[in-house]
């Protein structure tokens, strides 16, 4: 890869923060998104916590029109971008017409609008399901609707790994930007936090049981018993560096430097899982080595055999304890294909401002050896920072980010 | 690292015959796969057609396990994924330098009615019940479940990853592995697309959009592209895999080669989520991207495999869009579309028009548009009416479109790269 | 299907563009003016449809017409 690839933009939409600033307020105060369900009664499943979007207020933001069309992530998505493109100063309108593309990252779709349309076919009939079951459902769905209300006519894209899945479309965006697309808005803002979605998520056998929100989701931790899902996660809007310096961009949050995914052998193998791997593939397409990272933002998926494979690549690559680790998805749960991008943001704003955001909650096994930033925010110099995300089935992948000089 | 990228082994489940025989025999007889849906009972519907395919995955190879973990469209890419691999003959593969990409528009749609039906008691619960959920419902609540299992079958252990575009995932998916074995990310890549969406929510949402065909009295040929009397597409279902290598590295074991992944471009119309301009502008900026990539003039495509759904607003805007691109060139160059006798499989049907895209440069035939009796003079284009015809090929432009705005195209050529 | 119907409906089925409120005063407007597209139209006439149990043809109702053609046509066939 040859000229960088820039992130001039963000759009967060967190359970702990919507806008960059309050996000990260929020995030290095160690103030959590995470509590009970507010969207449906939650007293008759096994799980009751999630990380839920709570000061957005989509229905000021976005056009009326477009409200009963769009399941709730569409929406989030859509005022995600909006803000993102603010942030980054670019007029989609002003750029050329083929030259902006959309590469989004799904898990289960509009989820919460398919249920609605699932529950009036059978309990009225098929002439009751609505015309926009026929997209606003399905995987695809957040990329269109982003491309239509910004005019983006480029490379377009939709990749699906389950959490794993929000980097893949970082790194399918900085490989258009390299092809010659000048502006991509990517990443990805997830979550089906409605019954049918819930009771598909308790299948997985990983959410937490936990009814207080400070006990409900501790990687690494002795006490790890399974994840909180939340929904939200970032927009980021990534460019090569000649064309935002054609439209006049100084400054940058900072640079893809380096991307890779890899899928774990299948269960029962006893081969080594990929993430080890994947991280040296990401740091050797990033030209760095372990000893230029300054902080790893992991998966921390709170499940024990998990919390060890991903402790295990850590030390493998970089020694045991001897890069900083942290887990500031501790206060916004699991997002799905959301957590990745949100977890780059967050990185981007480490480099930004020489600090490390915490891990809260969490009382790290020193059984896993690792230095577990938290429970307060680390100052340090970040000019490379290294996010792990992994989804369901074994997929791993990784993103380096570097400053911008 | 820009690597050349080669199709050395294929896998196909289509309506109307199990495998890629059936299926490259289907198409050149002409003959149709649509049929009066039996998986469900489709009275209620306002369309009552869709190509199904005869499918038992037990005598594929499939174990009760794997068959109780799937939905539907996994079992179907799984067996493509593996007849792929067999087909290519490549022996033990490298798990690290082999990655997978799987499309799907849908996903595990059949397996997730399937499913709430049971958790919502036929839909009289809002609070759905978890006590009779399937233990691996998460598995069809995120559709890279599909990757997963691909990955598994086969043995890989490189990138991986489902892209859902809608129906232009079959294409995108083949063009997106295409990319990460070009740039070096991996040596072979398991890729291809899937989607088994013949369902009540499936039909519902066409229906309730007017996008399939109410030709209830004539399943047979209720498929008809670009025929004056089309009304609408006809649902289908299947997969089709491939395994693509870098070139030299294929040549030199001796492998088959069934054509070469020229060019690819994707673009979106940023119009509409179901819509499409008249104009064809986006569809033609793809095809004059995927030529350039594939460094081929319009003049050197020797046939178009068309999305050609049968929807009106879709043949009329296909066209244009093969005129805008192509210029004159459009009017001497056949274009058939083979949804007319497998119907419309959504995410798939890109990778099964990519199948028969190289089975038409392995053959010298192209497949007929069946069903095409009555000309549209929206549509004036050479569309092969009826019947398959012989014709040298070497260099073909297969498209799609999909909801979402999506418009791409790919450019395969012949394995000796033909007059280039 | 009285007039307030109507605009009930219209506001759950499709909403309102910008600068739009969904009121007496759109009557009049076509469903382009109003930003309406195929779709809209096809989720606002199959609810009258199940609401009011009446058949409408399909084409009967395009972007041209407008919400009073339509009162029109659901009231006096």
């Amino acid at each position: 890869m040859s000229a960088p690839t820039l992130v001039t933009g963000l759009g967060i939409v967190s359970p702990n923060g919507a806008g960059i600033e309050e996000f990260w307020a929020r995030t290095l105060a160690g103030d959590s998104g995470i509590a009970t369900v507010t969207r449906f009664d939650p007293a008759s499943y096994p799980s009751r916590l999630a990380g839920e979007v709570t000061d957005v207020a989509v229905e000021d933001n976005l056009p009326n029109r477009l409200l009963p069309q769009t399941d709730r992530m569409t929406r989030l998505s859509l005022v995600a971008t909006d803000w993102a493109l603010a942030d980054a100063g670019a007029d989609t309108a002003e750029l050329p017409e083929f030259g902006t593309g959309v590469i989004t990252a799904a898990s289960s779709g509009g989820f919460e609008f398919g249920q609605n349309e699932l529950q009036k076919l059978w309990r009225k009939g098929s002439r009751h399901v609505s015309a926009y079951q026929s997209f606003a459902w399905f995987y695809a769905v957040n990329t269109g609707q982003i491309s239509i209300r910004n005019e983006m006519r480029g490379p377009s894209g939709v990749l699906v790994a389950d959490q794993a899945g929000g980097l893949d479309a970082l790194g399918q965006a900085r490989r258009q930007v390299s092809k010659g697309t000048g502006l991509i808005v990517t990443g990805g803002v997830d979550g089906s936090i409605c019954p049918w979605g819930w009771v598909a998520q308790t299948a997985q056998g990983r959410l937490s049981t936990e009814n207080s929100p400070d006990r409900g989701f501790l990687p690494f931790d002795a006490r790890a018993a399974g994840h909180v899902p939340g929904e939200g996660g970032a927009i980021l809007i990534v460019e090569d560096a000649e064309s935002a310096a054609r439209r006049g961009v100084a400054g940058a949050y900072g640079e893809i430097a380096g991307y890779a995914a890899t899928i774990d052998p299948p269960p029962g193998s006893g081969r080594e899982p990929g993430l080890r791997r994947t991280v040296e593939t990401a740091l050797a397409d990033a030209g760095c080595g372990p000893g230029d990272v300054d902080a790893v933002f992991a998966d921390a998926a709170a499940t024990p055999s998990l919390d060890r494979s991903e402790a295990d690549a850590i030390s493998a690559v970089f020694g045991p304890a001897a890069v900083p680790v942290t887990a500031p998805k501790t206060m916004t749960g699991r997002l799905h294909s959301g957590g990745g991008p949100l977890d780059v943001a967050a990185a981007l704003l480490a480099v930004r401002d020489g600090v490390i955001p915490p891990t809260v909650n969490v009382s790290p096994d020193p059984g896993y050896a690792l230095d577990l930033v938290g429970p307060g925010p680390r100052a340090a110099r970040v000019r490379t920072a290294l996010v792990l995300a992994r989804g369901h089935g074994g997929f791993n992948s990784a993103v380096v980010v570097r400053e911008h000089r | 690292m820009n690597r050349r990228v080669v199709i050395t082994g294929m896998g196909v489940l289509a309506p109307g015959g199990v495998g890629t025989k059936e299926f490259w025999k289907l198409l050149t007889d002409g003959r149709t796969a649509t049929r009066r849906i039996t998986f469900f009972d489709p009275a209620p519907f306002r369309s009552q057609v869709a190509a199904e395919i005869d499918f038992a995955p037990e005598l594929h190879g499939l174990g009760a396990q794997q068959v109780r973990r799937m939905d539907r469209a996994a079992q179907l890419a799984v067996v493509a994924a593996s007849s792929a691999v067999e087909d290519s003959g490549i022996g033990e593969l490298d798990p690290y330098r082999t990655g997978v990409t799987v499309g799907s528009a849908v996903g595990a749609t059949m397996g997730l009615e399937e499913e709430y039906r049971v958790v919502s008691d036929d839909g009289r619960a809002w609070l759905v019940d978890h006590e009779y959920a399937v233990p691996h419902l998460y598995d069809r609540f995120v559709p890279s479940s599909f990757a997963a299992e691909v990955a598994w079958a086969v043995g890989a252990e490189g990138p991986a990853a489902v892209v859902s575009t809608g129906c232009t995932s079959g294409l995108d998916a083949v063009g997106h592995a295409a990319a990460v074995l070009a740039e070096g990310s991996a040596d072979v890549m398991v890729a291809g697309a899937t989607d088994a969406p013949i369902s009540p929510i499936t039909s519902a949402c066409f229906d309730a959009i007017k996008a399939t065909t109410p030709r209830n009295d004539d399943a047979e040929h209720a498929s008809r592209p670009f025929d004056a009397t089309r009304n609408g597409f006809v649902l289908g279902e299947g997969a089709a895999v491939f395994v693509l290598e870098e070139r030299d590295s294929a040549l030199r074991r001796g492998a088959h080669v069934y054509a070469e992944v020229r060019g690819f471009a994707s673009r979106c119309n940023a119009f509409h989520m179901t819509g499409l301009r008249p104009d064809g502008r986006e569809m033609a900026e793809a095809i004059r991207v995927a030529l350039a990539e594939a460094r081929t003039d319009p003049a050197d495509i020797d046939y178009i495999n068309a999305h050609g759904s049968g929807t009106k607003q879709n043949d009329r805007h296909e066209t244009a869009a093969f005129k805008r691109s192509l210029g004159e060139h459009a009017y001497r160059v056949p274009v058939s579309s083979i949804k007319s006798m497998i119907g419309h499989s959504l995410g798939a049907i890109g990778s099964l028009e990519i199948a028969a895209s190289a089975l038409a440069i392995e053959h010298d035939v192209v497949p007929p548009t069946a069903n095409l009796h009555e000309p549209d003079p929206e549509c004036d284009l050479d569309y092969v009416p009826v019947t398959a015809r012989e014709w040298a090929t070497d260099c073909v432009l297969a498209v799609g479109s999909g909801f979402g705005g999506f418009q791409s195209a790919m450019v395969l050529t012949g394995a000796e790269g033909g007059r280039w | 299907m009285s007039i307030e119907d109507l605009l009930r409906i219209l506001r759950e089925c499709a909403g309102a563009e910008e600068g739009v409120t969904i009121d007496e005063s759109i009557l009049d407007t076509d469903f382009d003016g109003l930003g309406y597209d195929s779709i809209a139209l096809l989720e606002i006439t199959s609810r009258i449809e199940r609401d009011f149990d009446v058949r409408l043809d399909d084409e009967s109702i395009d972007s041209g017409a407008t919400p009073r053609n339509l009162h029109s046509l659901v009231n006096d066939g």
